[in-house]
């Protein structure tokens, strides 16, 4: 097999265009299971609700879905809440979280997507921006803007996560819980507390995601299983609990996947994130940046 | 009981079951019977290394789909009788498990849940893209005109078989829950580390649970291309069987063979009633709320409530 260099170029800029929105994808996973030890499997469920939304605002009043999405970014923070509390009472103050809370977020994953089958049938969603149709050309390199778009508020918003988490009070907390539960109990803080926000920060960025996702393309209730294998190979790859691992891992599996489609067909691509999973899991599971 | 007086009595109900079903007349009673018997294998199956080993299998619907594809690959390849497709199908599906079972060496818990998701999907690929057994477009298997044993229609030979499976699959399950293997596994599941430190053959036990665990589940796979006529990778990797093999022990209890036997009976009737009186969406989503409801409100399924009913009247 040969390989045309603008090809090559393409396949390199549509894998980082992607990888940016994948970084989005998993950061909320990165947040929830990689430092508050929530496995929080029914992630990608909360990302499809999230499309779902701003399809239906976009297809009832025409806004912009990414601008509806951070609108309703603070309905899925209470989401979030709720989804914490319930979780903290039944599993975790139980100890039970291993085996029943995994399963407790695959039933919610399976509800979630069933409820939206019942809604709004199987068909697949679109949305209709100002931008989709547009595409910038770079010599034999295409931009188009329906990924740049996502690609641009993505990085900015798993940048923005990143610097608070470091740079604020409660964020920092957050990073103890991950480090020193006890510890944090000593000098005062309730852990179920920050844990609970932190959690409810994740979701939120599954909703905000999920714009995202129904920008670049279409969107239908099953699709969310694709992402579960998505987001935490990412989270491993990157190194559980690293905001910037996350991103990096998130351009690698998003040039990996851009290489696979481009040159063996896009049947193939969903195999990537899982076989990259397994490889990670398997051989250095604790990541590329991980503590 | 001892347990091959367990066997000899699984076995009689069985043959009883198959003998009194010929006074059945309605077709639909078979293909429904058939479903619930499937998922009690599934559910037992499942069991078997999630419930007594506590590693959680999420792909379940892989296995299914290997015993699956092993039959259409057969039927496109040799046409061997249906006997000799079900145990290709089974060995198949236990290799799966063995390789499984390896796995276990790297990951617990949550890792090793996640590794199975990913490893169905990795699968569903690759048979998405082998066009040998049809690929993304299915394969159709045809029935046999000729049914055997006298029987009136093929469905009717397909619940026998399953019923005998069902069997085997109980009788296998309680075996190693009473013996020397089901402590073994359970120290496992309380503690691996102290169970290692112990003298517990730990990675010995976890693969010969994950080998039997996944030979059971291709099991109940192998005659479902005859069931539907039609196999397609969506059919057969459906994240349904997932969900319900996870949801059936949960619900049923854990701790027992009986649990499994007890979830799947339960909800797979739900199920065959919802689908006809409602719909098959709304069937999935009884399924999913009674998971999340069971396993925050009742954590040690129905037979936690009885064991809970039995302690309160020794005292």
């Amino acid at each position: 097999m040969d390989f045309p260099t603008a090809l090559v170029l393409n396949a390199i800029i549509a894998g980082l265009l992607l990888g940016g929105f994948y970084a989005a994808v998993s950061v909320g996973i990165s947040i929830s299971f990689g430092m508050l030890d929530v496995v929080n499997i029914a992630h990608p469920a909360f990302i499809i609700l999230g499309s779902y939304i701003a399809y239906i605002v976009n297809d009832r009043m025409g806004l912009d879905p990414i601008a509806v999405s951070v609108v309703v970014s603070p309905l899925f923070f209470a989401l979030g809440m709720l989804l914490y509390r319930i979780y903290y009472l039944c599993f975790e103050k139980r100890g039970q979280e291993s085996l029943r809370g995994l399963a407790f977020f695959f039933g919610i994953l399976f509800i979630t997507e069933v409820a939206l089958v019942l809604i709004f049938g199987v068909d697949y969603r679109m949305v209709q921006t100002a931008y989709s149709e547009t595409t910038w050309r770079l010599g034999p390199v295409d931009f188009p803007m329906r990924l740049v778009v996502p690609f641009l508020v993505s990085v900015t918003m798993v940048v923005g996560v990143q610097l608070f988490l470091t740079h604020t009070f409660f964020g920092r907390a957050v990073l103890a819980v991950a480090q020193d539960q006890l510890a944090l109990r000593l000098i005062g803080v309730n852990p179920t507390r920050v844990k609970g926000l932190a959690f409810a920060l994740s979701i939120a960025t599954a909703g905000v995601a999920g714009a995202f996702l129904i920008v670049i393309q279409p969107v239908q209730p099953a699709l969310g299983r694709e992402y579960i294998g998505l987001v935490f190979a990412v989270c491993v790859l990157g190194g559980m609990g690293s905001i910037w691992g996350t991103l990096l891992g998130a351009f690698v599996l998003g040039i990996a996947e851009s290489f696979t489609s481009t040159f063996f067909g896009p049947s193939w691509a969903p195999a990537v994130s899982f076989g990259l999973l397994l490889a990670a899991l398997a051989f250095k599971p604790s990541g590329l940046l991980g503590r | 009981m001892s347990n091959r007086n367990f066997a000899a009595v699984a076995f009689a109900i069985a043959l009883a079951i198959i003998a009194a079903s010929r006074l059945i007349s309605n077709d639909y009673f078979f293909s429904a019977a058939y479903t619930v018997l499937q998922f009690i294998i599934l559910a037992t199956a499942w069991n078997i290394l999630g419930g007594y080993t506590g590693y959680v299998n999420f792909g379940s619907a892989a296995f299914f789909a290997v015993g699956a594809y092993s039959t259409v690959f057969l039927y496109k390849a040799l046409q061997p009788p249906l006997p000799v497709m079900i145990l290709a199908g089974t060995l198949a599906a236990g290799l799966l498990g063995l390789a499984v079972g390896y796995l276990t060496l790297r990951m617990r818990g949550v890792f090793f849940a996640i590794a199975t998701l990913a490893l169905s999907v990795v699968l569903y690929t690759f048979v998405v893209n082998w066009d040998y057994v049809g690929g993304a477009r299915g394969a159709y298997i045809l029935q046999p005109r000729d049914v055997p044993f006298g029987l009136r229609r093929y469905i009717h030979l397909l619940y026998s078989a399953m019923v005998l499976m069902t069997a085997l699959a109980l009788v296998i399950a309680r075996a190693i829950e009473t013996s020397k293997i089901g402590r073994g596994l359970a120290a496992i599941r309380d503690d691996e580390l102290a169970a290692e430190c112990a003298g517990v053959p730990t990675l010995r036990l976890k693969l010969f649970s994950a080998t039997v665990s996944g030979a059971l589940m291709g099991m109940a796979g192998t005659t479902f291309p005859y069931y539907l006529s039609y196999v397609e990778p969506s059919a057969a990797f459906n994240l349904s069987y997932a969900v319900n093999s996870i949801a059936m022990p949960l619900i049923g209890g854990m701790m027992s063979w009986v649990g499994p036997l007890i979830g799947a009976v339960l909800l797979g009737t739900v199920q065959q009633v919802v689908q006809v009186t409602i719909s098959s969406a709304w069937n999935l989503l009884i399924v999913g709320v009674l998971l999340v409801l069971f396993v925050t409100l009742a954590p040690n399924g129905i037979m936690g409530w009885v064991d809970a009913w039995r302690r309160r009247r020794k005292r």
